[in-house]
């Protein structure tokens, strides 16, 4: 896996709002001065009269998108994860989640892989906080691929829906159109002795860990759990069967996101033994995002070390 | 308007309070005082102003009311009862378990709620935001928002105003009921909000002043911010809390608190002597 392409999840967004925007005139998308950097600026370009800064004010952004909803627009709000699921939360659950509006939030910068804008910029909540409004969609893509897809199944569900995207270039692990459905996890890699559940950033580090696994002859499974809620339990379950360990890898606390879900499930249903990788409770700082990764644990490196602390 | 078309009304916002009262009591709990400042505005919205239906509660052309103050659902529920949005009996339901008359608006329970609200700062930001997609669309149905005197004093509002004058929102009005009381007493020692009339015109609005208690000043504060073009309106509106309900004006006391039996009663029997000088009888 040497030469894999990489791109940003957020340059990823940007293209596919662009993309649809041009297929959809009511798809509208609001920003919150940051479409440089949440890359709705590629489509502010393509759709000017579409595209709604709303300045520095993401509360008020959410709520604004909120009622565009209700004229039968479909917008996108987009800000960093930070701002859009942490600073503007009770908006979100008030005037979104409870209504159960159409609307879509485009997070983009979760997670530490932000890199030298240190703490106040590093969103690593995001999961836990949307996950805990009822009948929010919360979701990660792996890559470029499955970020663009997911942008769409987005618009042609109907509610709420939470997307994160990441600030650096990840590594592309899907083929082009590969398929993409909200509320199902994929594997991505079969295997017996341990299943690795990871989103975001972390597929990649989970399948390249697999690869060095396989070496010592642990035969690992790799799931894709790109939508966090609903979580695939299915999936959950039969990975817990056929393996009996788990590891989750996410670029997010380790309270409250992708691994307590996992838990939740297993520790009703299936009680298996799990480790969660994410970031340990604890604030992330300034930093070249590769470097904080690595820092935080989040690699394929450490993904080794714990699961051979498992098997 | 007519003398008689005013009469109507009259009698109108003193059934609307009647239902607020029946309300409350029948829900040990709610806002009495805000819903009846607000009881002559509701009125006028929903039975002279608004283009709505309430066979077709969301039809896509309607104008557009926002409860920003939600806080005060009695008042609006009792307007939207009376216009015929659902039966009248069903207000001492209010807050009941199961009940669809939840405690804040919920639009997807009563039938003509445009918007959920009850957080304050929010329901103006929502109101904007259809504004803005009705503007866009070309539609020419107008969005309003009632706020109160005490929740302007949330930060969210200003980044609302914000945006409705810099998308120059002309279909828009906000209308702020200023009552002058909050839970903790009165504004002016709570947080003081004033001076609103110069902070919303400096914010980019068109602002009026009225009595709103006043139907003329009302219908004409309303009419002409239809006129306004690039730049949305704000009627600043003075009331007093309780209106109407001798015990209950000009008191903090009775911000959020229900009537027991006997302030009920004497709280219908003085509406129902309004009523009948109304009704001339």
């Amino acid at each position: 896996m040497a030469d894999v392409k990489k791109i940003a999840t957020r340059d990823s967004y940007g293209k596919a709002l662009t993309e649809l925007g041009a297929e959809h005139d009511n798809l509208v998308v609001l920003d919150a001065d940051l479409a440089g950097a949440t890359k709705t600026a590629v489509f502010k370009k393509a759709f000017p009269d579409r595209h709604f800064d709303c300045g520095i004010a993401e509360a008020n952004m959410v709520c604004v998108a909120a009622g565009l909803s209700t004229t039968g627009l479909v917008p996108f709000a987009s800000s960093f994860a930070m701002f859009a699921a942490g600073r503007a939360f009770e908006q979100v659950r008030n005037s979104i989640g409870y209504p159960h509006l159409n609307v879509k939030i485009g997070a983009t910068h979760g997670g530490i892989s932000v890199g030298e804008d240190g703490a106040s910029h590093q969103c690593c909540e995001d999961f836990a906080l949307m996950r805990s409004i009822p009948g929010m969609v919360v979701m990660s893509p792996a890559d470029d691929v499955e970020a663009r897809a997911m942008v769409k199944a987005a618009y042609e569900y109907e509610g709420p829906v939470y997307m994160r995207f990441g600030r650096a270039a990840v590594p592309v692990v899907h083929e082009e159109g590969a398929p993409f459905q909200i509320g199902k996890g994929e594997i991505l890699r079969d295997g017996s002795d341990i299943a690795i559940i990871a989103n975001g950033l972390m597929v990649y580090e989970a399948l390249v860990a697999a690869e060095e696994l396989a070496k010592d002859g642990i035969n690992a499974m790799v799931i894709n759990m790109a939508t966090i809620k609903p979580l695939d339990e299915e999936l959950v379950l039969a990975a817990a069967k056929k393996c009996g360990k788990i590891v989750t890898c996410e670029e997010h606390s380790v309270i409250g996101g992708l691994g307590e879900a996992v838990c939740s499930v297993l520790a009703e249903k299936q009680p298996t033994l799990v480790k969660r990788i994410g970031v340990n409770d604890e604030f992330g700082h300034s930093g070249p995002a590769a470097a904080l990764l690595k820092q935080f644990g989040l690699s394929a490196e450490h993904i080794v070390e714990v699961v051979k602390s498992m098997v | 308007m007519t003398n008689n078309e005013k009469k109507q009304l009259q009698i109108t916002a003193c059934k609307v309070r009647m239902g607020v009262i029946e309300s409350t009591h029948g829900a040990k709990a709610g806002h009495p005082g805000g819903s009846l400042s607000a009881a002559d505005l509701f009125t006028y919205l929903y039975f002279k102003e608004m283009n709505v239906d309430p066979q077709n509660p969301k039809w896509e052309d309607r104008d557009r009311f926002v409860l920003s103050k939600g806080h005060t659902a009695p008042g609006l529920y009792a307007a939207l009862a009376n216009r015929g949005f659902f039966p009248v009996e069903d207000l001492p339901k209010l807050r009941h378990i199961d009940s669809y008359l939840q405690g804040h608006p919920n639009m997807n329970t009563v039938p003509g709620v445009d918007m959920s609200t009850g957080s304050l700062g929010q329901g103006i930001s929502c109101a904007a935001g259809m504004a803005l997609g009705l503007k866009h669309q070309g539609k020419s149905a107008r969005v309003y928002t009632l706020l109160g005197d005490g929740e302007i004093q949330e930060g969210q509002v200003w980044e609302a105003m914000m945006l409705a004058s810099h998308y120059k929102l002309d279909n828009f009005c906000v209308i702020i009921d200023n009552n002058g009381l909050q839970i903790d007493g009165n504004v002016a020692d709570v947080m003081s909000p004033y001076p609103i009339g110069d902070k919303l015109a400096a914010f980019g609005f068109y602002v009026l002043h009225i009595d709103g208690h006043n139907f003329d000043q009302i219908e004409s504060a309303l009419n002409e911010a239809k006129t306004v073009k690039g730049q949305p309106t704000a009627i600043i509106m003075k009331t007093v809390k309780g209106k109407d309900v001798s015990f209950m004006e000009n008191n903090a006391g009775w911000h959020g608190k229900a009537p027991n039996d006997a302030e009920y009663e004497q709280a219908m029997n003085e509406l129902k002597a309004i009523l009948a000088e109304l009704e001339g009888k």
